[in-house]
């Protein structure tokens, strides 16, 4: 196989005039109008967007532990047929991500699979029970060059565990991800507390558990001098309390993630109890959703973040409440942020690539991702028609778990080519 | 009527079909020696309790048996559902083996529609007994019946709900069928009891009973459970007495022709004084005595089809 693409007749960020891109050698080689050079793989994207490649800063990839609902392989098939890069892979696998053992495999799996850069995140606490800290500097050292830590799942709701756990960060220059619930607010919680919830009769997850865990974060990361990374804003009034620390602390030490499921699903769906619905932070009301989609496209919100949750059959075919929280979405993510964001006129293609690959980049420290369309650069790339739309079947995703909550939906934008250090890792919605 | 899963968008008319039906099968079975119609022979009625109910599972297997339907009754504690069966084989296997109708009550909002769901296709109808915290539909229905014989319908009626709205699958059903049916219902209850979103309900909300009291031509007073008491919803069973419980002194503020309701099991003293359960104006064993009436009618609905029940 050559190790040189030639993708012809797209339009950069979608701007300007259509151009040729030559890749060689896992970098960008020429821009311009350009004859394939002989052996050069052809890629032809005439009214296509080529951007750079996706970053998610949010997956559960389930591996070890529950390879039954999704592995390294299949969590990176499915990111490299999104158009991803470069993924993110939580610490609550079992055993718990929170030494440089788990950590190192993970990332040494991703590396085997080599379809998208691996990454894996460090637990903040041991076995994520928020009682003492990880050894967060053994895991940064490692093979696997931890750069991000959260016990995503669990809240580090312990004041004094996260203020600790924020100055010890400083001397890493790592980052720390707040999955933002005060637990006490959320005791048997099901779904977000407001009018469905109290139709339905689930006991309510009120914004309030969310908002007052990221204002004392806020408040924590400013005197730790820390950065602190909040995932899946879900609410209304935290993009206020964001907008607050933003304003108030030196740019970078706060930064966010919104999910797609948050822009674009509303608790309105929880009428029928199908768990396929049900995620933690719980879909919230039609006010949060116009609040998200406005706070990603003014910067308030950082990034687009997957919150990508394969769950096994068993643990969705059952009641509400002893469904397990979470849904597929690294294959549909750039669909609904199209849906929600570009067809809405609040991001050009522009703005796509920051908050899908460029924000995301920079919070989490890749030197190689991110990086503009320009010779020299690396060739992380994907490749999107905009024109094009297709139908969601769980079944035909590549994780192995099928709980998307869009089975059915017709979305717009498909992710035609994926290019990962200038390979072609996906194309056509199939692994290369 | 395939299933009954809730009273939230439940026909009016339906509902006034089921209780009209009741009534006659009450008038029916009056003074009779033997309580027994064939009307549901050779049908299977399976109860499948996952919580512990006394008056509630009897009460439909009663209703089951004077219908001459043959009832089986599971319980969690009796079956696979001990070894880890999920809800869905449990329910799939229920019905293979033959159920006509399976009345479900389990600890889970909407447990009883996902049965119904798992259950498409098969012909087994899905009552549900009560869902976690979202509804108890055949109670409503109770209690609908029970103030239509005692006040002579219900259009028009004010009724105040009292106590613990928040965790009451009684009062959503009971908000839901009362409106629907014309009355006005009033929660009167402290705002830690009161769900977050209320205001979506077609209800009024008050925190004042005895402002309250001389309005209402019924009161239903809700059931405080234990673990509510201890879990800060309040500061003392004692002051929650005081404010929300129904005594005697307050029941003089009710109007003559007020009935006062309870779904059980009642905590005497507590929510409702001893003397105001025994008294005339309490409806609490009609309350009971018209659910074993509701519930064979509502399974005559799901059962002997609709076309004969209208």
């Amino acid at each position: 196989m050559s190790d040189q693409v030639l993708i012809k007749g797209a339009r950069l960020y979608g701007e300007g005039d259509p151009a040729d891109v030559l890749v060689s050698g896992g970098t960008i080689a020429a821009i311009g109008t350009i004859e394939a050079p002989e052996g050069a793989e052809v890629v032809e994207a005439e009214g296509q967007v080529l951007l750079p490649g996706f970053v998610d800063l949010h997956t559960h990839l389930r591996e070890p532990g529950r390879e039954d609902a999704e592995t390294v392989e299949t969590g990176s098939a499915a990111a490299a047929i999104g158009g991803y890069t470069a993924v993110f892979a939580m610490a609550n696998t079992d055993p718990v991500a929170d030494n440089a053992v788990v950590v190192e495999h993970v990332w040494r799996r991703g590396r085997e699979i080599g379809l998208v850069d691996v990454h894996p995140v460090g637990a903040v606490t041991v076995g994520l029970r928020g009682e003492r800290m990880a050894e967060l500097g053994t895991m940064a050292t490692s093979a696997a060059g931890v750069r991000m830590f959260s016990d995503d799942g669990h809240c580090v709701h312990d004041p004094l565990i996260m203020r600790r756990a924020l100055e010890y960060s400083t001397a890493l220059d790592v980052v720390i991800a707040q999955h933002a619930e005060e637990p006490r607010l959320t005791v048997g919680a099901q779904a977000h507390e407001g009018e469905q919830a109290a139709r339905l009769g689930y006991a309510g997850w009120p914004a309030s558990a969310e908002e007052s865990i990221v204002a004392r974060d806020c408040i924590l990361a400013g005197h730790a001098g820390a950065r602190l990374h909040v995932c899946h804003v879900s609410t209304a009034g935290t993009t206020d309390v964001l907008r607050w620390a933003k304003d108030r602390h030196r740019p970078g030490a706060v930064s966010a993630e919104v999910t797609p499921h948050h822009l674009l699903l509303t608790d309105e769906r929880l009428a029928t109890y199908d768990p396929v619905n049900k995620v933690n932070p719980p879909l919230r009301a039609d006010p949060d959703v116009e609040t998200l989609r406005a706070a990603l496209a003014e910067g308030v919100i950082d990034c687009v973040a997957t919150d990508h949750a394969p769950h096994a059959p068993q643990d969705k075919d059952c009641e509400w409440s002893a469904a397990r929280p979470g849904m597929l979405g690294l294959q549909t993510a750039l669909s609904v942020v199209v849906a929600t964001m570009v067809e809405t006129g609040l991001l050009d293609w522009r703005g796509v690539a920051k908050v899908m690959s460029e924000r995301p980049a920079e919070i989490a420290g890749l030197p190689d991702q991110g990086r503009p369309l320009a010779v020299g650069e690396p060739a992380n790339l994907t490749l999107v028609d905009p024109g094009a739309q297709w139908t969601v079947r769980g079944a035909e995703l590549a994780s192995r778990a099928a709980n998307t909550p869009y089975e059915g939906m017709r979305l717009p934008a498909v992710v035609t080519a994926t290019l990962l250090r200038g390979r072609l890792t996906a194309r056509e919605g199939k692994i290369c | 009527m395939k299933h009954l899963l809730s009273t939230d968008g439940l026909d009016p008319d339906l509902a006034s079909a089921v209780l009209d039906t009741a009534d006659g099968l009450k008038r029916t079975l009056l003074g009779r020696e033997v309580r027994k119609l064939p009307t549901l022979r050779g049908r299977t009625v399976i109860t499948m309790f996952y919580e512990n109910s006394t008056r509630t599972r009897v009460s439909f297997e009663i209703a089951g048996k004077w219908m001459s339907a043959d009832v089986v009754n599971v319980s969690a504690g009796g079956s696979s559902v001990g070894k880890g069966e999920s809800l869905r084989d449990t329910a799939l296997t229920l019905s293979a083996a033959g159920a006509d109708c399976v009345i479900v009550r389990h600890p889970a909002s909407g447990a009883a529609h996902r049965l119904a769901g798992w259950l498409e296709g098969t012909g087994t109808s899905v009552v549900n007994a009560g869902d976690g915290m979202h509804e108890h539909p055949t109670q409503a229905l109770l209690d609908a019946a029970t103030l239509r014989e005692r006040l002579g319908g219900i259009a028009g009626r004010r009724v105040g709900i009292v106590g613990d709205v928040l965790h009451s699958r009684v009062a959503r059903s009971n908000i839901h069928l009362l409106s629907a049916l014309g009355a006005e219902v009033v929660l009167i209850a402290p705002p830690t009891l009161l769900p977050t979103g209320v205001e979506a309900l077609p209800v009024t909300v008050t925190h004042d009973l005895d402002a309250e009291l001389p309005a209402l031509d019924a009161v239903m007073m809700l059931r405080v459970q234990a673990e509510r008491m201890h879990g800060g919803y309040f500061p003392s069973a004692r002051e929650y007495s005081i404010a929300y419980g129904l005594n005697e002194a307050r029941t003089r503020l009710l109007a003559d022709h007020a009935v006062v309701l309870h779904p059980g099991p009642m905590l005497r003293g507590m929510e409702i004084a001893s003397a105001v359960a025994d008294a005339p104006s309490a409806a609490i064993l009609d309350q009971v005595r018209n659910g074993v009436h509701v519930r064979m009618a509502v399974l005559y609905h799901l059962l002997a089809g609709e076309e004969d029940a209208t």
